[in-house]
């Protein structure tokens, strides 16, 4: 448990990728096994614990400590199993190591309700407060490692100098500690074979388009469909179980059961890849519908009612069993619509083709088409495979051109990593009239789009321009009007405003704009919210 | 006569009336014990000052031979002195070089003003010696059963293995000027670490005073100094200010490190945007403090700066009798 619970801190405090991926390959290279893999679990989040009960642990500190010595504490540090993980006071001549990963592991999964007390008391007295921590955010579920099970899976891929998409395609197939797949990646054993497991397959991803890239491009070997704008997944349904795989493999089924329950119901061996989205008024709804269903682990009937999901299929991956992968687009795509034709799949439909003779046809489709819920165009050369990654010259995201606003920088934090010693993360706001003239109203936050030297820049103007400070943010004079471009504005009742932007984004840097020439709310509104 | 009627909170600091002299007082007076030499306890324009001779030199270099007093008397640790009525001598308080407790005694009663103190080891300084007291004022800047500082040298050994694991980038390392940054040097030295320690300008007049009183440091070098890439793998050491700010952009790919007792909770480091938090602490943690208010039996105590709320409810449960002093001037951050 100790080098977990060193991992678990180091990675806490971290936010660049390549130290966190360093970390874990160290840390990987270090553990025993089956240690690793249960780490390796909770880091993905595949490790299923019963969920001790928080008053367990509250009730455990407090028979050792005074109740109001213990308040106090939980008061200043706010977080119940790091109070308890450092106001432990252990007895006298605790001489039992701390316990490993997997003997915490596996005891959590055995030990009767009468038994834990008196289990987890002999942990904490054998433990340092760090591994104390990390025993106690396993117990309770709350284990934030600052790494997602991808991150992992590239670090274990790096050890074996393979793709992470390698293991990514067995990975489902797989069960914690996970022996096989470390017996593979260090070369004592072949891969494993995943057999009828209902495993994710790593997607197909398109490359942005840039206007100048058209005219390369013949129309005859393409073919356009709506980007639709809810979240890419993967449908698999095998002898083996079904699946709902979010883009980066993670499981999401469990959020969409009526997903399960239909991709169930069609009795077939396949796989498919499509938009997940609410469906309103028998149109797909724009994002903010589903952002209701993604932040529910398990959903309500009521948000079921008043969200229900479905999925638009875009492709096909196996039909019947079959890989169907290597063929081409256009042969997969009738394979689709056959099995759409044939199986009739509750909760799904086709995302349709859009026919044209040229592109500057297709563009101003691109353009004419308003609807929140269309992101822009996809364009798919017929011929091409289904390859995982971003494949050159084979699909091509075609976005709508970002709308823009000129707002007012309002305040001012610093970033994170790299960008720690800089004001990076930027808070800007549209006019509109109060009570004593014009005021400023919040309607975002943006954090890149820039360049390293426009950061350079409004690092240094925040600086002098500063009027006031809470905490580790700045206020500064409102007098630096923004270029915000953004892909979407949504009504929101979390903000002030009553918006929200999606993706917003600083596209320049006005300087040359008097704030007073920045945008109004009321304009915005009508701009974009009409509808 | 009890000691809490001769030594007197006012609102220029403690007040030792026999003697007519205040204790780190936060205004300027004309007579004034320091306890050491940190900016909240040590402060310019005072008449008379008595202090250990460290504590002297630390004051002239930091608030300048003008300001540091109009006269100064140094007192060895131990040696005894009549000021007025009462008997006035130093104990070493273990907390930053030449820092001391002011012991007094009037008529069979004794008090003991700690300033700031610490138990654990410290390689820099002399160590803490409790001296048994009628009344015992203490800080009480870790005053929380949360605050169990760890062994100093297993937090060096954490930033020696984060060196190795990263040797291309630099880590910088947060620590105050005065006792922190030499403790960190110390115990670097002490693990076996004999390599150049870079400094930020800031650091390097006290690391010269600690050398000239003869602490050891080893090889110092400043790091504006360094040649491109000779920080790659190094450890330089900046004030907590610094390590996140401009001057810290001048180091290759830094991991920003910050050594202070306050880094055992995460959302204090994590509000520092600090990479790798060092727990390392000058001050008495929450064991510590206990020990010490019991180990010198005073039947009152007074808490000075910090929490005072949890040690006053602890020492109760031992029938102590504490009070919060609550003078007003006293930092917490920082030289934690
Ligand atoms: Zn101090
Ligand atoms: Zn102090």
């Amino acid at each position: 448990m100790r080098l977990f619970s060193a991992l678990l801190e180091r990675l806490a405090f971290t936010p660049a990728r390549t130290v966190k991926l360093a970390l874990l390959r160290a840390y990987f290279a270090e553990a025993p096994d089956p240690d690793r893999g249960y780490a390796l679990a909770a880091i993905a989040g595949t490790l299923v614990l019963p969920a001790a009960r928080r008053s367990l642990i509250r009730d455990i500190a407090t028979a050792r400590v005074d109740p109001v010595l213990f308040e106090l504490s939980y008061d200043y540090v706010g977080d119940l199993a790091e109070t308890v993980a450092l106001i432990w006071p252990v007895r006298e001549a605790a001489v039992e190591e701390p316990p490993s990963v997997s003997l915490v592991v596996e005891t959590l999964r055995a030990a009767t309700k009468s038994e834990m007390p008196g289990i987890v008391e002999r942990w904490l007295d054998a433990s340092a407060p760090s591994v104390r921590y990390a025993i106690l955010k396993l117990m309770t579920g709350g284990l934030r490692v600052g790494a997602s099970g991808r991150l992992a899976k590239t670090a274990l891929a790096e050890i074996a100098g393979i793709a992470p998409d390698e293991i990514e395609e067995i990975w489902h197939g797989l069960e914690p500690p996970y022996r096989p797949l470390f017996d593979w990646i260090e070369g004592r054993e072949s891969r494993p074979d995943p057999a009828g497991a209902p495993v994710f397959r790593p997607p197909m991803l398109a490359h942005p388009l840039e206007d100048a890239d058209l005219a390369a491009l013949d129309p005859e070997d393409w073919r356009a469909e709506w980007k639709w704008d809810g979240i890419r997944v993967q449908l698999v349904r095998t002898a083996g179980g079904v699946r709902l795989y979010s883009r980066t493999a993670e499981n999401i089924g469990a959020a969409f059961p009526e997903i399960l329950d239909a991709l169930d119901a069609t009795g077939e061996a396949v796989a498919l890849d499509g938009e997940l989205l609410v469906l309103r008024d028998g149109e797909a709804a724009p994002f903010a519908e589903l952002q209701q269903r993604l932040n529910r682990k398990t959903p309500t009937g009521a948000m079921m009612a008043r969200f229900p999901a479905f999925v638009r299929l875009y492709d096909i991956l196996f039909d019947n069993g079959e890989d169907v992968r290597g063929l081409a687009f256009d042969v997969r795509r009738k394979r689709l619509e056959a099995w759409v034709e044939r199986v009739r799949p509750e909760r799904m439909d086709l995302s349709r083709l859009i026919p044209f003779a040229d592109f500057s046809e297709l563009a101003a489709l691109r353009e004419a088409a308003r609807a929140a819920s269309i992101e822009g165009l996809m364009l798919k050369r017929g011929a091409s495979a289904y390859l995982p990654g971003r494949p050159r010259g084979m699909w091509w995201k075609w976005k709508r051109a970002p709308l823009t606003v000129d707002a007012v920088l309002m305040y001012a934090q610093r970033g994170h990593g790299k960008r720690s010693s800089y004001y990076s993360d930027f808070t800007f706001g549209l006019w509109r009239e109060g009570e004593d003239g014009p005021e400023l109203v919040p309607i975002g936050k943006a954090y890149f789009g820039f360049t390293d030297e426009e950061l350079r820049f409004l690092d240094r103007w925040v600086r002098h321009h500063t009027i006031g400070r809470f905490g580790p943010v700045r206020e500064v004079e409102k007098a630096l009007v923004l270029e915000i471009a953004f892909d979407a504005a949504q009504r929101s009742t979390r903000h002030k405003s009553g918006i929200a932007l999606r993706f917003p984004r600083i596209a320049r840097i006005r300087a040359d704009k008097p704030a007073h020439e920045a945008d109004g709310l009321d304009a915005f509104v009508k701009a974009y919210l009409a509808h | 006569m009890k000691a809490t009627e001769w030594l007197v909170p006012r609102a220029e600091g403690l007040y030792c009336a026999p003697g007519d002299f205040f204790i780190d007082p936060l205004v300027p007076v004309p007579r004034a014990v320091i306890t050491h030499g940190h900016a909240d306890h040590a402060r310019p324009d005072h008449g008379a000052v008595l202090a250990t001779e460290e504590t002297l030199a630390i004051m002239r270099l930091r608030l300048g031979e003008d300001r540091a007093g109009a006269t100064q008397q140094p007192l060895r640790y131990g040696e005894e002195l009549t000021v007025g009525g009462v008997r006035l001598r130093l104990e070493p308080a273990g907390h930053v070089l030449g820092s001391a407790q002011a012991v007094m005694e009037r008529a069979g009663t004794r008090a003991v003003v700690s300033g700031d103190y610490k138990r654990a080891p410290d390689p820099t300084c002399r160590a803490f010696a409790p001296v048994p007291c009628d009344l015992f004022v203490t800080e009480a800047t870790f005053a929380l059963p949360v605050f169990r500082h760890p062994d100093p040298l297993r937090e060096i050994d954490k930033l020696l293995r984060d060196v190795k694991l990263f040797p291309d980038r630099t880590h910088v390392v947060g620590c105050y000027a005065l006792g922190k940054c030499q403790r960190l040097i110390a115990l670097l030295r002490q693990a076996g670490y004999d390599g150049p320690v870079w400094l930020h300008g800031a650091l390097r007049p006290l690391c010269g005073l600690y050398e000239r009183f003869g602490v050891a440091l080893g090889d110092l070098r400043p790091a504006t100094e360094a040649a491109k890439g000779e920080l790659c793998g190094g450890i330089v050491l900046a004030p907590p200010g610094a390590i996140a700010d401009r001057w810290a952009r001048r180091l290759a790919d830094p991991v920003v490190c910050l050594a202070s007792g306050w880094m055992q909770v995460r959302q204090r480091a994590k509000s520092r945007g600090v990479e790798l938090p060092l727990i390392i602490s000058d001050h008495a943690d929450w064991d510590a403090l206990l020990t010490t208010c019991r180990e010198v039996g005073a039947e009152d105590i007074w808490v000075t700066h910090g929490r005072e709320d949890a040690l006053i409810h602890a020492l109760a449960g031992f029938g102590i009798r504490g009070r919060a002093l609550r003078l007003i001037g006293y930092e917490e951050d920082e030289t934690a």
